[in-house]
């Protein structure tokens, strides 16, 4: 299907974006509840993303992803299929899996196809391959010992036939819930009474079947294993139109203390309805035809579904009576007395504990590190909710009646000619105007909205790493998440999520230390990892916090100065503050040992140019032995933003409107110099001052007072100096491209109408700028 | 007169995949749904000349409603096919067991699924 071409090829990858998606978040559910048996829906779910993945991409011809989707699948079929215990090092092959899967749809949609990527899915195959342990020895087959019709069995797939095994082995009761519903709404009544019983077991499976004599009905055998005692089933299910059977399981043969004569007799404590409990079971008291019928769905009558006596008893004994109940009684032969072997299949549990640590990871050495695939998402689609894009809909329909009623006033004044233009209109005109004004602005924002996509949808990808990192670097984490919900740019989402990567690599890495370490200063084991949003006005704060060492402070000092990134006498003067944020300087990095990310080329000057083209800011806060939280301003959008249009020397420029915080009108002399730094006293702050004529080589003029934009983003601000103000206006900035795209200061260019393009400042980059030159003139 | 063919596949690409091989075939119309549910929701309001279903889906699976069909003497003439993937044998065994008329291996070629259409769409 490749030939296709290029639609189809997105296609493929949004529909497979989807599907890892899903599978993601399916595995970070089970890496969280690690410690619980894993839910067999769960993994199913998982089998089933894999096995959607191979259909998909044999589909469209993608013989690598076709083939690691083949590998993986087969694992996850011998893992729903019980053949396999779900163990840590298991888990963490399909986590790394996922990951391959990512790198190969990315390669894939940029339409490249690399070797080093086909050598990597080739060794994930074969570990994918390798996992787990032979097949449990042979062994009575627990369904031998199920009540259950040859033909009813032959319409069990695989893994249905698998989880009635496992619930036969673990001594289950199980049961037949048999519910008749109109063809019409039949899925919603049999929605309905899934959702009574999801919680009290687990459906095996849902047989349908033609009601007999009804062209309209149809019913179905819900094949049932239950959690809870016959009452509390009864209870749940009250005044639904199930009806309930038991089925009924013998002893296993190989238990000793089970006689054949127990065989179909309950258990005494198993007994458990008394007197008191009336069975609900319907079919004694039909009166139709269907009650004692075998499935419709079975050859013949000869060959009932169930042939346990349990009819015999339920059906025409009276139901008040105690000898009732044993129709009803849960049959669970393990229960009495065997062992209920509930051993893992594939080896003894303890085994999953054997492989925690880092060693056992079966990693080739050199394998590039799975996180190094980027987070980024690969498709640019946004999905809407409907009720925004209603919404949006509705605007364009007022927008249409403003367009009417404009076309009248038009159509009017070109009948009256050239007579004068009554008051009346021109009011009438300037009405209508206003009220298109305010449609567009909504139009605007709701179009803006449907671009927004919670933040959340970074995190989940970012904690799945979070345990990996954690095993390799050797550390205990508890990672917190909040404020998932908070939205952003979907734009802004994808660019965020690897300098989010790499700031919890460097907590997990840096900040974090080892349990022992920490219970000897008297913290508790497990360091914590948060990572937060939060949005306060137009802005979004995220940060990556963690409680561990803190940043040594004299470490950073030195290693500044031993690689000269300052001088001595530069960091005599810093702050803090500024000592700390040496980080951010490109060629920074504390490890000596290139285990770590300085061992990947890539610093923390990356993480802050990221968010830089971003117009976010990034800042850091630590302390020693308490942690290091770092603290990253974002705006909600880049796509439209409001502009303060200025002047300097002649030339016009825009200072985007949501980092500016007050505009000042300062006399020459209010500029002080201090340590050769121009600076302004605000409100008994001293602000640093930037020229922006100065900064730009512009021809300085003689003005006889400045005007001083305050920017401010985080923590920083900085006061600069312009000759004019124009007012504000909404602009879109478009990036300068070739040799402009460099230049310091400048983000970009925008349209201002009447085709006057105008440069748009970069406040981050002029904040940098700003004290940068301190730094240069100290 | 076209043949008419329902196609029960959760997965969209698939279906859609199957619909498209299908409708390709001259006089013959797909109809598609995405689980056993509304097949069998289907199944008394239209007439289908041939079903092609997948195995392994939520709720309704495809060999139960394979089963459903044979056994109901409204649609039991109505030949099924079984889409699966490799590995799958002993669902598929199954589903021939039970009365499908014949199977397909994903990824198929077109010609495959056309092959069978001709078989069991007569006179095509």
């Amino acid at each position: 299907m490749t030939q296709h071409g290029s639609k189809a090829l997105a296609e493929f990858v949004a529909e497979a974006t989807e599907i890892l998606d899903a599978l993601g978040r399916d595995l970070l559910a089970l890496d969280e509840a690690r410690d619980q048996e894993a839910d067999p829906e769960r993994i199913n779910g998982i089998f089933r993303a894999a096995h959607s993945l191979k259909g998909l991409s044999g589909l469209f011809g993608q013989e690598r992803i076709t083939q690691l989707a083949h590998a993986a699948e087969d694992l996850l079929d011998r893992l729903r299929l019980g053949r396999l215990t779900l163990d840590d090092q298991v888990l963490d092959a399909l986590v790394d899996a996922l990951d391959t899967f990512q790198s190969l749809l990315g390669e894939t949609s940029r339409g490249e196809e690399g070797e080093d990527l086909t050598r990597r899915t080739r060794a994930m195959e074969e570990r994918l391959a390798r996992m787990g342990s032979p097949a449990p020895p042979a062994e009575e087959d627990p369904l031998e010992r199920l009540e259950l019709d040859a033909q009813v069995r032959a319409v069990f797939t695989e893994y249905e036939e698998h989880r009635l095994r496992e619930n036969v082995r673990r001594g289950v009761a199980l049961w037949r819930v048999r519910a008749a519903f109109d063809l019409t709404d039949f899925d919603q009544g049999l929605a309905d009474l899934n959702a009574r019983l999801k919680p009290l077991g687990e459906v095996i499976s849902t047989l349908p079947s033609s009601r007999p004599g009804g062209a309209t009905g149809i019913a179905f055998d819900l094949i049932f294993g239950a959690k809870v005692t016959a009452p509390e089933l009864e209870a749940g299910l009250q005044g639904t139109p199930a009806e309930l059977a038991p089925l009924t399981v013998h002893p296993s043969r190989e238990d000793p203390s089970a006689t054949d004569e127990a065989a179909s007799v309950p258990p005494p404590e198993a007994v458990g309805p008394g007197p008191g409990v009336t069975p609900r079971t319907k079919r004694g008291g039909k009166k139709k035809g269907t009650r004692a019928r075998p499935l419709a769905l079975e050859a013949g009558p000869s060959q009932p579904l169930l042939p346990a006596d349990t009819g015999a008893t339920g059906r025409d004994a009276p139901s008040e009576t105690s000898s009732g109940a044993p129709g009803l009684v849960a049959v669970p032969t393990a229960a009495n007395g065997g062992p209920p072997r509930m051993r893992a299949v594939g080896g003894p549990p303890s085994t999953a504990l054997g492989l925690q640590s880092a060693a056992s990871a079966p990693l080739p050495a050199g394998r590039p590190r799975p996180e190094e695939t980027s987070l980024r998402s690969l498709t640019q689609t946004v999905r809407v909710d409907i009720g925004r894009l209603d919404g949006l809909i509705n605007m364009v329909g007022e927008l249409l009646l403003i367009k009417a009623n404009l076309q009248r006033l038009a159509e009017a004044s070109r009948q009256d000619g050239t007579v004068a233009l009554s008051k009346l209109f021109g009011q009438e005109l300037s009405r209508e105007t206003r009220q298109l004004e305010r449609k567009l602005e909504a139009l605007q924002e709701g179009l803006l909205e449907a671009r927004m996509v919670p933040v959340g949808q970074v995190f989940d990808k970012l904690a799945r790493l979070v345990r990996r990192i954690a095993r390799e670097a050797g550390k205990e984490i508890d990672f917190v998440s909040t404020g998932g919900e908070v939205e952003l740019d979907k734009l802004i989402v994808e660019e965020l999520s690897d300098p989010l990567m790499h700031l919890i690599r460097n907590a997990i890495d840096h900040g974090a230390e080892g349990p022992e370490a920490r219970l000897s200063e008297g913290k508790p084991r497990r360091a914590v990892v948060r990572l937060r949003a939060e949005q306060k006005g137009n802005h979004v704060l995220i940060s990556v916090s963690d409680d561990g060492s803190g940043i040594d402070e004299a470490r950073v000092r030195e290693v500044a100065l031993s690689r000269g990134l300052v001088t001595s006498s530069q960091v005599s003067e810093m702050t803090r503050r500024e000592l700390l944020n040496l980080i951010f300087l490109p060629g920074f990095s504390t490890r000596s040992s290139v285990s770590a990310l300085s061992g990947r080329g890539v610093g923390l000057d990356v993480v802050k140019n990221n968010l830089g083209n971003l117009s976010g800011i990034i800042d850091v806060w630590s302390e020693r032995g308490k942690g290091t939280a770092f603290h990253l301003t974002l705006p909600v959008t880049l796509a439209i933003v409001r502009a303060l249009v200025v002047g300097v020397s002649g030339r016009t420029y825009a200072v985007p409107l949501n980092s500016v915080l007050e505009i000042l009108a300062v006399q020459p002399h209010d500029i002080r110099t201090v340590e050769r730094r121009e600076v302004l006293d605000l409100r008994g702050q001293t602000l640093p001052f930037l020229r922006l004529g100065r900064l730009f080589h512009l021809p300085e003029r003689e003005v006889n007072r400045h005007f001083v934009v305050v920017v401010g983003l985080a923590q920083q601000r900085l006061g600069i100096a312009v000759d004019e103000l124009f007012g504000q206006q909404d602009i879109v900035t478009k990036p300068l491209g070739g040799r402009l795209s460099g230049v310091k200061g400048i983000s970009g260019a925008t349209d201002l109408g009447n085709r006057r393009t105008v440069l748009v400042l970069d406040v981050a980059e002029l904040l940098e700028e700003g004290i940068a030159q301190e730094r240069r003139r100290a | 007169m076209k043949f008419k063919v329902l196609i029960v596949e959760d997965s969209k690409v698939s279906r859609e995949h199957i619909a498209a091989t299908v409708e390709a075939v001259d006089g013959v119309e797909a109809v598609t749904t995405a689980s056993g549910f509304e097949a069998l929701k289907l199944l008394p309001r239209q007439r289908f000349d041939l079903i092609i279903t997948d195995i392994n889906m939520p709720d309704i699976n495809g060999l139960e409603l394979i089963n459903f069909v044979k056994k109901n003497p409204n649609y039991r003439d109505v030949p099924l096919i079984i889409v699966t993937t490799e590995g799958r044998e002993q669902d598929r065994s199954r589903g021939m067991a039970l009365g499908a008329a014949g199977y397909l291996v994903k990824p198929f070629q077109p010609e495959d699924l056309e092959a069978l259409l001709r078989r069991f769409l007569k006179p095509l």
